[in-house]
């Protein structure tokens, strides 16, 4: 009897036309697909996305050229030349960031004493040539300026638990 | 001179340039390949002929079937071109006899009239619907219908003894059976248990 | 149109101007004929990936449009596509046998639009109403594996080549199934003649069409024409997951597309002929008022569509066979239910006339 049952089955292409259905029935169902550009997912505050180098209020760069960041990063992807500036206190006068190499680890935030490098929630950006992908100090500096409203904003939110 | 005279050596020139072709190519490949256009080229001087039936059908067998089959064989050889030249010269005179019979017998049939076959009637042009299989088919199951069955019979035979000729057991390995994995089912194979998350004390 | 014959027999006198006008009426029909199919492949391929698409729960090209028109979106995709092709390299392998190679493509599409020739779209619209119709389709979808064999050996490439051989076995294979259920289709008409088929289909209704009586013909004919045209689930000849793309794995830019072109006409083919030997063809569903006032033409449009869905919702569907389950299913499967209806169905028409035509078989015979 089961024999029966399935060789008629096979040949009334019974599993076949069930699958079928599925797929049918899938096709009218609501799509779930983001419109990227258009609709954006929400973000967590502690997404780590594109580098960038903060200042203080007063307008002076946080960064200390610790060189902590350089030491930690996993990827080697940042290089750090410093000097003392005539005030007495050691700044970089080069912070270079190869986001070829950066794995977005966030291991840099994490070690920075003082806030200066960040990672923010930037993540479409890209480069045409292969030398766009090298963010120098002034590029970072200017995305820290340019977004420091939504990085202190972030920096805020996890406060808590750092 | 006609568009189908035209059209005639068009066709003549094409089949004798790749039938030579077939011969001379170092590469069997290109060989099979030429083999392949000489079979199309013939198929279009039938169709002047107006064997529609029979030139469809020769591309259709040779061309879409038993050519396709030796391309595969000759690709998948690595045949060894040196080899094969080897016996050229021991051979030559039994091919050159074969050659000189075939054009002696053609030319027997071709030279038709300085042998006195005068009767041999060129085919009469028919109208648009007549059909070639049509009549085809009612003189094979009629008038040959005998001769036309034997051959049937004679290519199963071959068919059968080649497949029992290749087909062989062996014991060393365990051949899966398609048949039997289909017939699978879901129960046979899977078994759903639930198994409670929290650990109960 | 007479007077253009007329213009012609005026320009280059009454033989030739007589048949350069036979030429240039059948090339303007050929064009007729390509134009528009090249288009439709072009939206095939939109429509699989729309389709495919939705089937997934996605949505598919939407972004390229014509002009910024907001609700075209998307419907630029297959011609942004064809651009991308025509600007691409086409790069030929180290020790790949140039000659082959370049003519491996034009030898894939050459039969697919060839074979478009004696289909007819209409009662009166066809290039060429031969009587051996069908035996010259079936010749000229068997010509199309060359194109394949050639690719894959002149790629000088193992997957390229794997990739030839699996599909020159199965098209080989799978056209013994497809050849006699055509034969079915032809013992039912008696005619070889494409236009005669639909004819014999002719009716009151939907039931007249070989659909009802071939249905298990309908159905072996569809499954070969899948797999003839190596469209998933018997796309082991290009199988991804295996042999990266099979046969045209070195294939770039137009010559990719050419493949490309040929493999989706072939589908349309298949539809096509499909729609005419079982469905019908021209022929509308009920032969009632508000259905016969559309034309043949859209009535055929219509089927090829629907069977076309079909290709597109069994690759949605189903995953990929086995390459020893295919050849199973061609030879131990479809080749003896062919035979059993032939011998069936050959039994049913040799039924005294009487028995013929009682009612359920007074429809067909």
């Amino acid at each position: 009897m089961n024999r029966i049952k399935n060789f008629f089955s096979t040949f009334l292409l019974f599993e076949l036309l069930k699958g079928m259905a599925v797929t049918g029935r899938y096709l009218f169902k609501p799509k779930i697909t983001v419109h990227f550009p258009e609709e954006k997912t929400p973000l967590s505050p502690r997404f780590r996305g594109l580098h960038a180098l903060r200042r203080y209020p007063n307008g002076e760069e946080r960064c200390i050229a610790c060189k902590l960041c350089e030491a930690v990063c996993p990827a080697m992807a940042i290089t750090i030349d410093s000097e003392q500036r005539a005030d007495g206190t050691r700044r970089t006068t080069r912070y270079d960031i190869d986001l070829a190499k950066c794995i977005f680890c966030g291991f840099c935030e994490e070690s920075c004493p003082v806030d200066s490098i960040v990672e923010t929630r930037i993540l479409e950006y890209h480069g045409e040539k292969r030398g766009d992908l090298i963010y120098t100090k002034e590029m970072l500096l200017a995305i820290g300026d340019r977004y420091e409203e939504q990085i202190a904003k972030d920096r805020e939110a996890d406060a808590r638990y750092r | 001179m006609s568009f189908q005279d035209i059209l005639f050596y068009i066709f003549s020139a094409i089949l004798v340039a790749a039938a030579l072709g077939v011969i001379t190519m170092r590469n069997p490949v290109n060989s099979a390949l030429l083999l392949v256009l000489s079979f199309v080229t013939c198929a279009g001087l039938w169709l002047l002929l107006e064997a529609e039936f029979l030139a469809i059908t020769l591309v259709l067998v040779y061309v879409g079937a038993v050519m396709v089959l030796f391309l595969f064989v000759v690709m998948m050889l690595d045949i060894n071109l040196d080899r094969l030249r080897e016996g050229f010269w021991k051979w030559f005179p039994f091919g050159a006899m074969v050659a000189l019979i075939m054009v002696a017998e053609m030319s027997l049939v071709l030279m038709g009239k300085y042998f006195g076959l005068e009767e041999m009637p060129a085919p009469m042009p028919h109208d648009a619907d007549y059909s070639n299989t049509r009549e085809l088919g009612r003189l094979i199951y009629t008038e040959y219908v005998y001769a036309f069955e034997l051959a049937a019979v004679l290519l199963l035979v071959a068919m059968v003894a080649a497949i029992a000729l290749t087909l062989r057991h062996r014991e060393d390995k365990r051949p899966t059976d398609s048949s039997k994995q289909v017939k699978v089912k879901k129960e046979d194979r899977l078994r759903i248990v639930s198994i409670s998350t929290i650990k109960k004390d | 149109m007479e007077y253009f014959q007329q213009q012609f027999i005026d320009l280059f006198g009454t033989e030739w101007g007589a048949m350069l006008y036979t030429l240039a009426s059948n090339m303007t029909f050929i064009f007729a004929i390509v134009v528009p199919l090249l288009l439709g492949v072009a939206y095939l391929t939109f429509a699989e990936r729309k389709i495919i698409a939705y089937m997934q729960i996605r949505v598919g090209p939407n972004r390229v449009t014509f002009f910024g028109i907001p609700w075209l979106r998307g419907w630029g995709q297959p011609i942004a596509d064809a651009v991308k092709a025509i600007m691409k390299e086409i790069v030929i392998p180290t020790g790949a046998n140039k000659f082959l190679f370049i003519l491996a493509p034009v030898l894939t599409i050459m039969p697919a639009l060839a074979a478009w020739a004696v289909i007819p779209f209409s009662p009166e619209l066809v290039l060429a109403d031969i009587n051996a119709g069908l035996l010259y389709i079936l010749a000229m979808t068997s010509m199309g594996i060359y194109g394949i064999i050639i690719a894959g050996w002149a790629s000088n490439s193992k997957y390229a080549f794997l990739g030839a051989m699996r599909s020159a076995a199965q098209v080989v294979s799978y056209e013994l199934a497809m050849g006699f259920a055509l034969v079915c289709v032809l013992m039912m008409s008696q005619s070889l003649n494409l236009g005669d088929i639909v004819n014999g289909q002719q009716g009151s209704s939907l039931l007249n069409w070989y659909l009802i009586p071939l249905f298990p013909m309908f159905l072996v004919y569809l499954i070969s024409g899948v797999a003839e045209t190596n469209r998933a689930p018997f796309d082991v000849a290009e199988g991804e997951s295996e042999i990266v793309a099979g046969f045209h794995v070195d294939y770039s830019g137009m010559a990719f597309t050419v493949f490309f072109l040929a493999e989706y006409s072939n589908m349309i083919l298949v539809a096509t002929l499909t729609s005419i030997m079982f469905l019908g063809g021209w022929l509308p569903p009920i032969d009632i008022m508000p259905f016969t006032l559309i034309p043949g033409f859209v009535w055929l449009l219509l089927k090829i569509a629907f069977v076309l869905f079909l290709f597109l919702w069994f690759r949605a569907t189903f995953p990929r066979y086995r390459y020893d389950q295919i050849m199973r299913l061609g030879w131990k499967v479809f080749i003896p239910i062919t035979l059993i209806w032939i011998v069936v169905l050959g039994g049913i028409m040799q039924l005294p006339e009487t028995m013929r035509n009682t009612f359920p078989l007074n429809i067909w015979f």
